[in-house]
């Protein structure tokens, strides 16, 4: 006889209605699947290249030799360029890389979603969680360029990184879940992210700096509100200026002349907390949204796959 | 009475349906006005199975069995009503689930056991066994891709037998792999109903049904049709497809003559519920007529668990002319020694018209008999044998 009924997993049919807190605890309870489908997406993404894993630092590299050249024709002169860059573009990198492993997460583990039961969201979490992992190892690498370069950027302001990453973590979640259950119906989604990524790139202060956007923006109005304001209504504007606010550090870094160059759009660093605050609630009431267009879709993944 | 393994409250399934899915946003903006069908693939369906027990899901296809199993699985959520599993399950839906082609064996095996609700510590525990039932040691840290399909498959079959599952799910596995694959699953099944552990089978083998089964239930268009001990619910399933098979009866059980009782008896006249070999076997059944009826036949055909038709008997066989009918008869069959040994029989009565166009009455398979094994290793038939010595 088998391990006998009380001491048995009990398990209860997923409820017809998402349930977030209740779904949570099921998630956790799945938690070791997440992990070994971390592991087996790090494993197969670098198994059969040469270079391995060095490919999750030469990505930023490439970046940055191409930027550095972009910036160096165009004659505009960023102090210290590669830690402007890559502050953000790190940030950047773990957002798109996130959605589009997401996106092809479901349609990617047909075999596993038809054949076995854990909750679905495991499979874009893992995507997350694979970016993720470049994501540490990245600004990693790049706070210990900083250090060995002598760069100096710890301060107050370095504790935006803690409310940046939160805010970048949630946002990432919600719309991964979102472009994943999509998906699985319309396949369109999986080539209209790679160009909305795009726009949405060059509409982010990565490569061009953000005080730029500060200066032009704030001529114009809309609805009476500077557009400078109505701009952080991009989640990803704010937090990618979180990023560099707390590695580049400083707003107006002085040139090779000796005068600054304004660099990071002027704000406080009370104000860039409140932004980030703000996009940490949004990013909450979207993960409600698109949590629960995933949970409504996933119930019947098995049969539309 | 003890908690059930798998308690099936109220299901109901609902699927849209298109007559052609659209996968593209375009192809959606252009049937905008067209809705989706709702289909009904499961409706009310509740069921309670007990620890131990093993159900056998029948119906004929499109009736919602695989739906019930995956519902059972978690594979897909019910849209009303709930299930409560309790005890670890194990589907064998399709072998090497989740098998990963990059990967080598022996990664895809924590991988798949994860899965599957195995921790790391157990599957280390299970690791060499595992290998060992699916005969790859030399292949184990070879990437899976290289594998050949049968390969592939012993590794998945492993895998699944070794999370030491309280509640097994299978799906018509028994139809996909060679002989030699097929005699282990069944040999595996086998020792897992031994063990007390609760099966669920899908199958459109109703007799691996009847062999396996202690209970089944019979689905059709998403409605339980019946449900019960297995012998009653294949009959029922016969019965159903009965009616379309048997159409070249230009008339079909018009009751104008009725089978009223049947009764196996033994030689010495006591009920007969198991015969051993060489015994007598007596059948009674009784008849009536309700209309005048001109020469019906009474037939007889027993078959074994495999369906197999042993052996069949009618009063026309007999020479014995019922002549003009109505009211009662009463029949009498003798059988003389009966040669089969070990096993379950069943009993099909009919009472047909002489040209056999029309059939007044069928009882497939309604009644039952065992002979029970004589030694480990019964053989077919029993032949009395006498043996004499005599010095030379």
């Amino acid at each position: 006889m088998p391990a006998s009924v009380d001491n048995a997993t009990v398990r209860t049919s997923e409820s017809p209605r998402l349930r977030p807190l209740a779904r949570i605890r099921d998630i956790w309870s799945f938690r070791e699947i997440l992990v070994n489908l971390i592991r087996k997406e790090l494993k197969v993404k670098y198994t059969k290249s040469v270079l391995g894993a060095a490919w999750s630092m030469l990505n930023p590299l490439f970046y940055l030799a191409v930027f550095s050249f972009v910036m160096k024709v165009l004659g505009r002169g960023i102090p210290d360029f590669p830690v402007y860059l890559l502050s953000g573009v790190i940030a950047w990198n773990f957002f798109s890389g996130s959605l589009t492993l997401a996106t092809r997460s479901i349609i990617d583990n047909t075999s596993l979603v038809k054949k076995v039961y854990f909750p679905k969201e495991i499979l874009p979490l893992a995507a997350v969680g694979t970016s993720l992992v470049d994501f540490l190892l990245q600004y990693g690498v790049l706070v210990l360029y900083m250090i060995v370069t002598g760069y100096h950027f710890l301060g107050w302001n370095t504790l935006l990184f803690v409310p940046a990453t939160v805010a970048l973590m949630v946002v990432t979640v919600a719309i991964s879940l979102w472009v994943a259950a999509v998906n699985v119906t319309y396949r369109d989604v999986q080539h209209l992210l790679n160009l909305l990524l795009l726009a949405w790139f060059w509409l982010t202060p990565i490569v061009y700096p953000g005080a730029m956007l500060q200066t032009y923006l704030s001529a114009h109005e809309g609805m009476g509100i500077k557009l400078f304001y109505l701009y952080f209504l991009n989640p990803m504007g704010g937090i990618v200026i979180g990023f560099q606010r707390a590695l580049y550090a400083v707003v107006a870094p002085l040139d090779a002349t000796g005068t600054p160059v304004p660099v990071l759009p002027d704000l406080s660093l009370s104000t860039l907390w409140m932004i980030l605050g703000l996009v940490v609630l949004f990013g909450l009431v979207l993960l409600f949204f698109c949590w629960r267009v995933f949970f409504n879709r996933s119930g019947d993944f098995a049969e539309e796959l | 009475m003890s908690v059930p393994a798998v308690e099936i409250d109220h299901i109901e399934k609902r699927f849209r349906r298109y007559k052609q899915k659209p996968t593209t946003l375009k192809a959606r903006m252009t049937r905008r006005g067209i809705e989706a069908e709702e289909f009904l693939a499961l409706s009310d369906v509740s069921y309670k199975i007990l620890p131990g027990s093993t159900l056998g899901l029948i119906g004929p296809n499109g009736s919602g069995k695989t739906t019930l199993l995956k519902i059972i699985a978690g594979i897909l959520r019910p849209s009303e009503g709930s299930v409560v599993t309790r005890g670890r399950i194990a589907a064998l839906l399709e072998l090497g689930a989740g098998f990963h082609q990059e990967l080598t064996g022996r990664e895809n095996v924590y991988l798949n056991a994860s899965i599957l609700g195995l921790s790391k510590k157990n599957t280390d525990a299970v690791f060499d066994d595992i290998v060992a039932f699916a005969e790859l040691e030399d292949f184990i840290d070879t990437q899976v891709k290289f594998y050949s399909s049968g390969m592939f498959v012993r590794l998945g079959f492993a895998v699944a037998v070794h999370v030491d599952p309280e509640i097994l799910l299978i799906d018509e596995v028994l139809a996909v792999g060679d002989v030699g694959f097929q005699q282990k699953c069944l040999e595996r099944i086998n020792s897992f109903k031994d063990e007390g552990r609760t099966i669920i089978l899908v199958t459109h083998v109703v007799d691996q049904v009847r062999q396996i089964c202690t209970e089944a239930m019979m689905l059709t268009k998403g409605v339980v049709h019946a449900s019960g001990s297995a012998d009653d619910v294949v009959r029922e399933y016969r019965r159903l497809l009965l009616q379309k098979d048997v159409s070249y009866a230009m008339q079909q059980e018009t009751k104008a003559v009725e089978v009223t009782s049947v009764q196996l008896l033994t030689t010495d006249g006591s009920a007969a519920k198991e015969i051993r070999p060489g015994e007598g076997l007596k059948i009674m059944v009784d008849v009536e007529a309700h209309a005048n009826v001109a020469d019906p036949v009474v037939s007889l055909a027993l078959h074994d668990q495999h369906n197999v038709y042993m052996y069949g008997w009618s009063t026309a066989d007999s020479g014995v002319d019922l002549g003009s009918v109505s009211g009662k008869r009463r029949l009498l069959f003798e059988l003389g020694a009966l040669p089969y040994t070990s096993g379950k029989y069943w009993l099909t009565v009919a009472v047909t018209s002489e040209d056999h166009s029309v059939v007044y009455d069928l009882q497939e398979q309604r009644y039952t008999f065992d002979v029970p094994a004589q030694s480990d290793n019964p053989p077919v038939a029993y032949i009395p044998t006498t043996v004499t010595v005599e010095a030379l």
